[in-house]
């Protein structure tokens, strides 16, 4: 009898191999598929189940999932932008030009890149509305809803910081206002914008510290707190539905004792 | 007898689930136990396989957009030749154009610092866990404060003429006064619904309406000099 690619893909998991890497073996029972997910230093982050209702496209409009998406997209296409680019002055504006006219695939990279990071903002901003009408934020999620909204910062910060990277009019004037903000801070604004900018005005020092913090460090702060967030989700109880909170419960509980004793 | 037992000693008839599981229940609690009982699905492969089907169907439609419309690139960046207007990334749109109207500390530090902190004490804020409609209770009390504040606010729109941000301040008032005289009985869908919305349902919507507003003036009508300007209008 010809196997199945199911049976396959179960014989690979049963290998000496697989099991030395991924820990978890082979199996479809409840618990092999429970231990897919906790034995997995990624996966371990959710829970190993999910209360059905809450995969219904309404619950949450896959907007977490897809602003993760997202990001993936950003790190598959930023890499890659990273090979043909140089973060110095005038060398960025010749580098992004060479990525539209002389790079293989360059100019799709970079419209992927641009269009998926105004996507990303987008999406954070209507994820948090969204947990917002939901009052998906109660306790105890609270300090889940405030790394989101560091989160969302984070995402500012990251398209902010890439919209420098060309080194071309739009860029250059774009920046030009946003750090002018920054100089409106009382008292020490202008320290700010230096220490921001690494001068006075926009220059090849800007562009480097943007580059560095875009490349660098925005990136691994923002895997940090998205990793955080993940787990807090599973911590905090799985995805918000709000018949399945204990509140709820209690209150219902509370109410058909009412309603048994007044039956009585 | 001297003290009587705090518990009363039961069986569970269900030996499937808990065989031979002898139950104690205190005095003045339910004997009902409220299991979560909803349907659980296994994350994996149900969930994650649900995920990566829609990562994978943003991700067609990314490429697609990346396929059809090229980023913008401009001329080299020329720090004597400034662009009229010069505009800063779209998300931050909103602020630029809150800065036409008020001075920098006001617009560009006081409005989005103060954005930040209201969003991280939402959920610590007490108002929000009720989530009563607004004018269900104390009635009167809420109304006066509702006007003041709603008049307040307008007042001072009016006077440094913001009438970007006050249009839709008018808007979301009338719909709260609206909210007002609506009641949870009410024969209309949309009345009850508006009945019931809670001070921070208020709050949240004026803000992302004033967000969306801002955000679109400043990124389709805004011309030389920050002048209103039709879409239609770009040369």
């Amino acid at each position: 009898m010809a196997k199945t690619v199911d049976q396959y893909f179960d014989d690979l998991r049963g290998t000496r191999v697989w099991r030395s890497i991924f820990r978890s073996g082979t199996g479809s029972s409840t618990l092999k598929r429970a231990l897919a997910i906790q034995q997995n230093v990624f996966l371990h982050l959710f829970s190993t189940k999910v209360r059905t209702r809450m995969l219904g496209f309404s619950a949450t409009w896959y907007l977490g999932t897809l602003t993760l998406g997202t990001f993936l997209i950003l790190v598959a296409t930023g890499i890659p932008l990273m090979l043909y680019y140089h973060p110095s002055a005038p060398q960025a504006y010749a580098d992004t030009k060479d990525l539209q006219f002389v790079v293989s695939s360059g100019l799709f990279l970079r419209n992927l890149h641009r269009w998926s990071a105004h996507c990303m903002v987008f999406l954070v901003f209507a994820h948090m509305f969204k947990v917002f009408y939901r009052g998906a934020y109660r306790a105890p999620r609270e300090f889940n809803w405030v790394i989101g909204v560091i989160l969302l910062l984070m995402t500012l910060l990251l398209s902010y910081t890439g919209y420098l990277l060309p080194w071309d009019q739009l860029a250059y004037w774009a920046i030009t206002v946003g750090s002018n903000i920054a100089s409106a801070v009382p008292l020490m604004g202008n320290k700010i914008r230096f220490l921001m900018l690494g001068g006075n005005a926009v220059n090849a020092n800007a562009l480097l510290r943007f580059y560095v913090l875009h490349c660098m460090i925005l990136p691994l702060t923002a895997m940090f707190f998205v990793a955080i967030h993940f787990w807090r989700i599973r911590k905090d109880g799985g995805l918000y539905s709000h018949a399945s909170e204990p509140a709820t419960l209690r209150a219902n509980a509370a109410s058909s004792d009412t309603t048994a004793k007044e039956a009585q | 007898m001297a003290d009587s037992k705090d518990f009363t000693a039961g069986i569970d008839s269900n030996a499937k689930k808990s065989p031979r599981r002898i139950v104690f229940i205190t005095r003045r609690t339910s004997a009902q136990v409220k299991a979560d009982t909803e349907n659980q699905i296994q994350t994996f492969p149900e969930v994650l396989f649900r995920a990566a089907v829609a990562i994978q169907m943003l991700a067609i439609a990314l490429v697609w957009v990346a396929l059809v419309f090229n980023a913008p690139l401009e001329g080299l960046a020329d720090p004597s030749h400034t662009p009229n207007p010069a505009k800063a990334p779209w998300y931050f749109l909103g602020l630029q154009e809150m800065l036409h109207y008020f001075p920098p500390v006001v617009a560009g530090v006081l409005v989005p610092g103060l954005v930040v902190m209201a969003l991280i004490v939402i959920p610590y804020f007490k108002v929000n866990i009720e989530a009563d409609g607004l004018f269900l209770k104390h009635r009167q009390q809420r109304l006066r404060i509702f006007y003041l504040v709603a008049i307040a606010l307008s007042v001072f729109l009016l006077f440094f003429k913001v009438y970007a941000a006050l249009v839709p301040t008018l808007i979301m008032a009338g719909m709260m006064l609206l909210a007002a005289q609506s009641s949870p009985q009410s024969p209309s869908a949309f009345r009850r619904y508006l009945a019931a919305r809670p001070l921070s349902y208020w709050v949240m919507t004026w803000f992302l309406f004033e967000l969306v507003v801002l955000t679109a003036i400043g990124t389709f009508f805004r011309g030389p000099g920050w002048s209103w300007i039709w879409p239609w209008q770009w040369s």
